[in-house]
């Protein structure tokens, strides 16, 4: 097996028993990124020489014995390009931010570095991660691996496509409304995005704050527990971090799922959603009762209006929250401008891209006055009714399956002129982020066409292990996430 | 026609933390420019804002002390707006739950009017950043030092009819704020900052006039000026059968008048909603309780205690409470020398008259309980006399003295002794038969000059009793 | 709900966006279609239901009053477009 094909613990694992070292790690994706990104535009920025550098220091600490519990240790990582990285350009793919380098680590980061990771470089994204298709990106879109004339879907793209070509071992994405686990899912990835404040978002790029939150992609459950270790736990410099128990997520894995309870929600798998996926994500619940599970379908109505709840709530912090992109004190600013506002109209109309401009009158106008009791404030209503309706079913149920998209990946360009038609497409990842829950996606098949389709199994909140071990137990007896290793990793030497 | 002034007032205080309300940042007064900052409180992308327990704290105390409703449930909300002194481009604020509401503060003005003025609310929020405009260069340079400061912002509601109850107003809520220890509370730097919302209606009416908005008022003098000014513009305004905008003005206090400040093209529409990423705050029986018990005594409590316990006439007692520094003095000096009474004396004549030639406040003047009280002694035992006692003061007001040994070093002990005393009499007596004569022929009042002489002769030390003595009976023997 | 193009230009200018004549028209009918079908919403009874800004109960996250280093100014300073060596610079604004 070469190294692009190995998942980031057997790597680590490698590294570690001195099979093979952290330079040679990081030059081989180093040479698949040469190979595959001019075509599939995963990265933003490539760390090259910093990486090397970093991976002979990794190196000498494995040699001299440290690193002994860091799975991960060595193995190198690629980071979505809205994660601050300490004097590495963070861009969030957008024109506004230009060459912002900032003066500071985002949490997970220097967890990451603790760990003994090495950063390989930062990953294309939906600008500002707002998009489900990867294609708002000032960088460019990011090609579906499988098929280059469909997209990856969003907004974490890169780091979909990234997994997926084997141009990384595993990424860190962030989560709004599925932008971890819809992508993972149009890439045939596994992406997880933890329960909201079981990681910190310290130095994460805000789009939507009481939506956001960073996880995992990465080949399987296995590698996600693993990383889900090193990232997780309460931060002093974020107070909606949990202080929670977290850690022990890949000792955890039992692969046993007796006397798990999966439930079924039937709006979401009736109109609206493609056979072909219907029929692959139902295979989960089939393959996890054969392993003991058991499974029952149950109404959840109020689904049908998490959509126009997630898009006012994020809408209206994402106006707030990009505010500060004003041309003064990072990033781009307007040339030839009247005086100070003038500075502000350019610099932002120029430097926000379409979609970005869209939330961005959306929300303010669900805040303005007159507006925000019948827009903002309703949505807030909503979303207690929303949680409150997971609270009652994870009374019932430990799991919950829901698709993670209602297709499979669709063809490029043929979202944008739809907005609207884009943003029910998040049908079933949106409410996950507003109820603040653990969802995994998975691959669970392909359709006709040859394209990923992936399950998404939701746990209550800071039920993450419980999760992360139903698609590990799913993934031991089945082999959809294998296939993209198989088919991108092979003949890379 | 007769007119009323109707006022409500928006009084912003820095809190006296250490450290910012979102960040580990001092909030240390002056500074080079963006000297006191991190990548939170200037806004970099990604940061995430944290509060303080302090300034909960502080920001309750106020409360309790101004008799408010202390919100037991809090958030914070964001206020969006764009300026180049605020780096988020909101601030982070409350809004919907503020921390403290439905206050009462009694005031009683200069010239004895007594009332109520009631809080409507009191807030926590952060304070901007400070603006540069370089002239040279026609451009303006951000600081952020002051990004991110604690302040709570006292709203009260239209209450008040005169400058005089606002200046009585912001004086109570002075000495409030620095006996709670939460504000220094100081005007010239910022740390306490009034804005006036004013409106005029004819005596009588039931509706409230047109209201403006006055800022930059950095004094009570700036802003009993301001005061008058606005009520007479406004005043002339409606007498010419004008209208009174609903604006902004700044007050210029080298030219004495105010102008309006550039109206932002919309109305502002701040689009407040919860803040994200700040959990909310639940303060429990336990905290409130913590709280109020941490409370001090308080100027008019402690007003009235020094009336009962020291048996002070309300006037001074008045005075002694009206500043914490002039409080803790008095205790402290009383408590050394045990005279409250000569304590209190001292106080309102000797030291308000030298704190006001001056142009000293009592927070930062030099003079310690220990020198009062030593010269309070040192009177009582006739070591020195009452003369003397007051030009040691002077020194140690000035700076920190020994005062025992400064009258022994300079020689000033009193002189009692009779003999040394009769010497100087008979000199004095015999060298001033002007005088005498005069005594002698009925005018008693002589016997003052002739006290003079002899105090002149012995430098100013003698015992005032032992020369009168000797003096009335010498000249009665002759 | 319908959007009107003075909505549109209020909603920009508190944005400190700016929209073209020639696009104005094209983003009332965009932001229209959108809104339009987030007033789905009104078809739910959210009568005394709580507003829910924080999905958790997690509260009172508050540090302790403790002073430390600040950053580095020229740190802070090395994104700017515009700065000197002690400041951000915006063109002349005053009030």
């Amino acid at each position: 097996m070469n190294i692009a094909e190995m998942t980031a613990l057997e790597l680590g694992r490698k590294i570690r028993d001195g099979e093979l070292t952290a330079p040679g790690a990081v030059q081989s994706v180093l040479d698949e990124i040469k190979k595959k990104d001019g075509n599939i535009n995963a990265y933003i920025t490539v760390t090259e020489a910093e990486a090397l550098a970093r991976a002979e220091e990794v190196q000498l600490k494995i040699d001299a014995g440290e690193y002994k519990d860091s799975p991960l240790a060595g193995v190198p990582v690629a980071i979505k390009d809205n994660i601050s990285t300490k004097g590495i350009k963070t861009s969030c793919a957008s024109k506004i931010l230009g060459d912002f380098k900032p003066p500071y680590n985002a949490t997970v980061i220097d967890k990451l570095s603790q760990a003994g990771a090495v950063i390989i470089g930062k990953l294309n994204m939906d600008e500002f991660a707002m998009g489900s298709t990867g294609e708002t990106s000032y960088y460019g879109e990011t090609k579906n691996p499988w098929n280059t004339d469909r997209v990856t879907g969003g907004s974490s793209s890169g780091a979909a496509a990234a997994v997926a070509a084997c141009e990384a071992p595993y990424a860190l994405g962030s989560d709004t409304g599925g932008s971890i686990r819809q992508p993972a899912s149009f890439c045939g990835v596994t992406g997880m995005k933890p329960t909201y404040g079981m990681v910190s978002r310290y130095g994460l790029i805000a789009y939507a704050s009481s939506l956001d939150q960073i996880g995992p992609v990465a080949k399987d459950a296995a590698d996600c527990a693993a990383i889900l270790d090193v990232i997780c736990g309460k931060d002093e410099m974020d107070g909606t971090s949990l202080d929670a128990e977290c850690g022990g997520f890949l000792s955890g894995l039992s692969g046993d799922v007796g006397g798990l309870r999966i439930g079924v929600p039937k709006q979401c798998f009736g109109d609206g959603l493609g056979s072909e996926v219907k029929e692959a994500v139902l295979s989960v619940a089939e393959t996890l009762k054969a392993g003991g599970a058991s499974v029952q379908e149950f109404e959840m109505p109020i689904i049908d209006y998490a959509v126009p709840t997630y898009y006012i709530i994020a809408a209206a912090e994402a106006s707030s929250n990009l505010s500060r992109f004003d041309g003064v004190k990072y990033g781009f600013r307007a040339d030839d401008f009247e005086d100070l506002t003038d500075l502000y109209l350019k610099t932002r109309s120029e430097g926000f891209g379409n979609e970005v401009k869209r939330r961005i009158l959306l929300g303010t106008f669900a805040l303005s006055t007159g507006y925000y009791d019948a827009y903002y404030k309703k949505a807030l209503r909503v979303k207690a009714l929303i949680k409150k309706a997971f609270d009652e079913a994870y009374q019932k149920f430990d799991v919950i399956l829901f698709p993670a998209a209602p297709t499979t990946a669709p063809k490029l360009g043929s979202s944008l002129s739809d907005p609207l038609k884009m943003y029910l497409s998040d049908i079933y990842t949106v409410s996950v982020n507003l109820a603040g829950l653990p969802g995994i996606s998975v691959p669970c098949g392909f359709d006709k066409n040859g394209l990923p389709i992936g399950a998404q199994l939701v746990g209550a909140p800071l039920s993450d292990a419980k999760i992360l071990n139903a698609a590990y137990s799913y993934q031991k007896v089945t082999e959809h996430h294998k296939k993209a290793a198989e088919r991108f990793g092979k003949g890379a030497e | 026609m007769a007119w009323e002034t109707v006022m409500g007032l928006e009084v912003h205080v820095e809190l006296a933390t250490k450290s910012k309300i979102f960040c580990s940042c001092t909030t240390e007064f002056g500074g080079e420019p963006n000297t006191h900052c991190c990548p939170v409180c200037t806004g970099m992308p990604g940061t995430l804002p944290v509060a303080n327990r302090q300034v909960v704290n502080y920001a309750m105390k106020a409360g309790i002390a101004l008799n408010c409703e202390i919100t037991r449930y809090n958030k914070f909300d964001r206020k969006n707006y764009f300026y180049p002194d605020l780096p988020k481009a909101y601030q982070i604020s409350q809004l919907y739950l503020p921390i403290c509401r439905n206050g009462r503060v009694p005031i009683e003005t200069e010239t004895g009017v007594k009332k109520e003025i009631r809080i409507h609310e009191i807030h926590m929020e952060e304070d901007a950043g400070k603006l540069i405009h370089d002239d040279f260069n026609d451009v303006t340079k951000c600081d952020y030092n002051r990004c991110g400061v604690p302040l709570i912002e006292i709203v009260s509601e239209p209450d008040f009819r005169s400058a005089e109850e606002v200046i009585a107003y912001l004086t109570k809520l002075k000495s409030t704020l620095e006996y709670l220890g939460v504000s220094d509370c100081k005007m010239q730097e910022g740390s306490m900052r009034a804005d006036v919302n004013l409106s005029v209606r004819q005596v009588g009416a039931e509706e409230f006039g047109t209201r403006t908005e006055m800022k930059n008022l950095n004094s009570f003098k700036a802003i009993a000026k301001a005061i008058n000014y606005e009520t007479k513009r406004q005043i002339d305004v409606l007498e010419r059968g004008g209208r009174v905008i609903q604006e902004t003005r700044r007050w210029d206090d080298n030219k004495d008048k105010s102008y309006a400040m550039r109206s932002k093209e919309n109305a502002q529409d701040y689009r407040y909603f919860p803040e994200p990423d700040i959990p909310p705050i639940e303060i429990d029986d336990q905290w409130y309780s913590d709280i109020k018990n941490s409370l001090p005594e308080l100027a008019d409590a402690k007003k009235i205690r020094y009336m009962e316990q020291y048996n002070l006439p309300e006037y001074d007692a008045d005075m002694i409470t009206s500043q914490k520094a002039l409080a803790d003095f008095f205790e402290a000096t009383t408590d050394i020398c045990n005279n409250p009474k000569e304590v209190s004396n001292w106080i309102m004549g000797e030291l308000m008259r030298k704190l006001s030639d001056e142009a000293v406040e009592a927070k930062d003047m030099k003079l310690t309980p220990a020198s009062l009280a030593k010269l309070i002694e040192l009177v009582e035992k006739k070591t020195i006399n009452r003369n003397k006692a007051k030009e040691i003061f002077g020194v140690a007001f000035k700076e920190e003295l020994d005062v025992e040994k400064y009258v022994k070093d300079n020689n000033l002990e009193q002189v009692s002794d009779e003999g040394m005393v009769l010497d100087i009499v008979k000199k004095v007596i015999a060298s001033n038969q002007k005088a005498v004569d005069d005594y002698n022929s009925g005018n008693k009042k002589a016997i003052g000059f002739l006290m003079g002489q002899c105090m002149k002769e012995l430098k100013g030390k003698g015992d005032p009793g032992v020369v009168n003595k000797l003096l009335s009976s010498e000249l009665n023997n002759q | 709900m319908e959007i009107t193009r003075d909505m549109v230009e209020y909603v920009a200018e508190l944005s400190r966006l700016k929209i073209s004549e020639a696009e104005e028209e094209s983003v009332r009918r965009g932001l229209g279609e959108i809104i339009g079908y987030m007033d789905i919403l009104n078809n739910i009874d959210t009568e005394g239901v709580e507003a829910m800004s924080h999905a958790f109960a997690v509260k009172n996250v508050l540090r302790d009053d403790v002073v430390k280093q600040s950053a580095d100014r020229s740190e802070l300073l090395a994104n700017a477009p515009v700065s000197d060596d002690e400041a951000f610079i915006v063109p002349k604004t005053v009030e």
